[in-house]
């Protein structure tokens, strides 16, 4: 009897305590999104020319790696066309294309483009019936190499000694290979600890695509989404994992979005591709992706980035993600409001906010573009 | 615990004129009995559905593997047509984090539950078995968010002072990994499966008859020598069954493992202070990428394994306490 007793009132403090966390949680998550949309819906509500349709609900799924992105931009969205609600999953971008094909949402998100050796490309076409699926890039994301090491503000590396650092050939901060990059810096001899994702994700996929095409042989692994066996170190479970590891452990080091590196206040290393240390700043990305190779055909605007790029100012490690929408098929309702929210998200005010949380706004070519695809979708 | 299977069975119908039998108790008895039988035959259904649905789905991927299933340390599932996994490393590390958690915390739950029926005033105990309880109440993502910020930076001295003296011993070989460690997470799952072992340990010792208690007082024994002569022996198989739920529990857990639990590449270690995967963040880890028919069922294949393990657990546990209830009475 008793215990039936306790049992009941534990649960029902329990359910407490949940709710009051969640709460506490819901609360953060929309004074974050007020603070960056505040401005940028206001710009946007004054030269606006998004038609919003009858309004309904879009949902999408997919990519985590935009998640913040496409989470600010339903916040300012709500403003532009209140009768549309969007909901965003981020379950990854696996799941998010099977969702996609699966006819569950209207749009994925996804950190690669549909990929025709997985017959992606004919299962996204047989959902959409009336037009191929489009791969619409339109968040920007860096990865940073970033770094714990107590006195060193700046750091240089370039891809082959990332690699390897990444495969446990350099185990030590003082490494002449290190030294030689960064002339005049005084480096100490603590070990290198290496912090990788412990979960399949599109950053390991992009970070070791980078050093496959950039480190001159001295990556051998292909690409992928889980860590490669031949690189070392210590996994921890997505990004808010990684850059706690790096935070609590002197000598660390991670590939990260480059939202955490900044808001744990990580070191980030600037990256050397050949034309001189490149900080990771908006501008280096968006000169990354303007070298990108187009390698989608019309209004699919599939992007090729080159890794390996020696561009004056370019910031190698970029990560594109995607949105994928039919060309045709849906609906009426959800065609004009995946247009209207598309529409928004490419808008320059709603890109350049999203640089405060860590991403970069498309480059200007790239993104006459988009709009263009998104203004093409029947 | 011990009380319950050792019910004696009730007789299908109770004595009594023919009349009372058929038109009165009859109806509502058997409406019951279908109720009662319907809900153990829907748990039934459920296991066996779950059953079907992990062998289904991984029996392709199974059919299809390259490596050794039970014995490989490899796990490369991309590629549909060179599947190549193994759940020898998941099996170890899911099993020495949960036997060191058990290790931990039955010990420790014992002796609260002890204090709680023995020891303590009843002023203090009602408060302090509440608080246990509330234990039970924390979400398991608290305790691994927790695990992983809080108490990290505390047992890592901890960690390093058991390396460098019992270094030269296998479990305690010092390893590259520096956060996440197995035995950081089994004192996470330790905290976590207290208080269930605890709550259940307490109801049996509650219920020793009191008649064994003030014997053992009678015959001179001490509190201690009462405890150890007459509670701890009825006791036993109900604190068997509690560490053996508790174990079920530690086995299974996901998201606090998950966000503790460092993974490793290249050579493996025994050591405790290594990393690793279970078999429940193994999955966790890799389900919002689950592209492929095959990598699904190679990972659902891992799952199998995970849910016949914790069965085999309950059924020893069915065994030692059936064989040990001879004790109790």
């Amino acid at each position: 009897m008793k215990v039936r007793q306790l049992a009941r009132q534990t649960g029902l403090v329990g359910l407490v305590l949940v709710s009051s966390l969640a709460l506490a949680a819901c609360g953060s998550d929309n004074n974050a999104g007020d603070e960056g949309t505040a401005d940028s819906a206001a710009v946007t509500a004054g030269g606006s020319d998004i038609e919003c349709g009858e309004g309904g609900t879009l949902n999408a799924e997919g990519s985590s790696a935009q998640k913040n992105a496409i989470e600010q931009a339903i916040a300012s969205f709500e403003e532009v066309c209140p009768d549309i609600t969007v909901n965003y999953n981020p379950t990854g971008s696996g799941a998010g294309i099977t969702q996609f094909t699966a006819g569950q949402v209207e749009f994925a998100g996804s950190d690669s483009a549909l990929n025709a050796d997985k017959g992606e490309v004919e299962a996204a076409q047989a959902r959409c019936e009336a037009g191929p699926a489009w791969n619409i890039p339109m968040v920007t994301g860096p990865i940073a190499v970033a770094y714990n090491l107590e006195g060193v503000d700046e750091l240089v590396l370039d891809a082959a000694t990332t690699a390897k650092i990444f495969r446990g050939e350099i185990t030590t901060w003082n490494d002449p290979a290190i030294a030689a990059l960064n002339e005049g810096a005084t480096l100490p001899g603590d070990e290198i600890h290496v912090f990788f994702r412990s979960d399949e994700s599109g950053t390991t996929d992009n970070f070791t695509k980078y050093l496959n095409a950039a480190s001159g042989g001295v990556w051998t692994d292909p690409n992928g989404k889980s860590w490669p066996s031949s690189g070392v170190g210590e996994g921890r479970e997505k990004s808010a994992g990684v850059s706690e590891g790096v935070k609590t452990t002197a000598g660390g080091i991670t590939y990260v979005e480059w939202s955490y590196a900044k808001d744990n206040d990580l070191g980030i290393a600037q990256i050397d591709n050949g034309s001189g240390p490149i900080e990771l700043t908006a501008e280096t990305v968006a000169t990354s992706v303007a070298t990108a190779e187009r390698v989608g055909e019309g209004n699919d605007l599939a992007l090729k980035l080159d890794y390996a790029t020696q561009e004056e100012g370019a910031y190698p490690i970029v990560l594109v993600t995607y949105e994928i929408v039919c060309s045709a098929g849906l609906d009426e309702a959800a065609t004009a409001g995946v247009k209207a929210f598309l529409t928004h998200f490419a808008s320059p005010e709603v890109q350049e906010g999203l640089v405060e949380i860590g991403y970069a706004p498309l480059p200007e070519d790239v993104q006459t573009d988009v709009l263009a695809a998104i203004e093409a979708i029947a | 615990m011990a009380t319950t299977t050792s019910t004696p069975r009730v007789p299908d119908a109770p004595p009594g004129p023919e009349g009372l039998k058929q038109g009165l108790s009859r109806g509502p008895d058997r409406a019951f009995k279908m109720l009662a039988g319907g809900s153990s035959a829907v748990v039934v259904a459920l296991v066996v559905i779950v059953g079907v649905y992990l062998i289904s789905k991984a029996w392709p991927s199974l059919a299809a593997n390259g490596a050794s299933f039970l014995t490989s340390r490899e796990w490369s599932v991309a590629d549909p047509d060179a599947l190549r996994f193994g759940i020898a490393p998941l099996l170890w590390v899911t099993v020495i984090s949960s036997v060191v958690a058990m290790a931990i915390a039955v010990p420790v739950a014992i002796g609260v539950a002890l204090y709680l029926t023995h020891y303590a005033p009843p002023r203090v105990a009602k408060p302090f078995a509440y608080l246990v309880d509330l234990l039970a109440a924390v979400p398991s993502i608290v305790f691994g968010l927790w695990g992983a910020r809080v108490l990290m930076p505390y047992v890592q001295p901890f960690q390093d002072a058991l390396k460098s003296a019992f270094g030269w011993f296998p479990l305690f070989a010092p390893t590259a990994v520096q956060a996440g460690t197995i035995f950081l997470a089994s004192i996470v799952l330790a905290i976590m499966i207290l208080p269930i072992i605890t709550a259940l340990s307490r109801e049996v010792f509650r219920q020793t008859p009191v008649g064994h208690m003030e014997a053992a007082l009678a015959l001179g024994a001490t509190r201690w020598e009462m405890i150890r002569t007459a509670v701890l022996p009825f006791g036993r198989p109900g604190v068997v069954s509690a560490a053996m739920l508790g174990l079920g529990r530690a086995l299974g857990e996901t998201i606090a493992v998950t966000i503790i639990l460092s993974t490793t590449t290249g050579a493996f270690s025994w050591s405790l202070f290594f990393g690793g995967e279970t078999f429940a963040s193994k999955i966790a880890n890799a389900a919002s990428e689950f592209d492929s028919p095959s990598k699904t069922g190679a990972y659902i294949a891992a799952g199998l394994v995970l849910f016949l393990l914790t069965f085999a657990v309950n059924a020893i546990a069915r065994v030692i306490i059936d064989r040990r209830k001879g004790f109790t009475e």
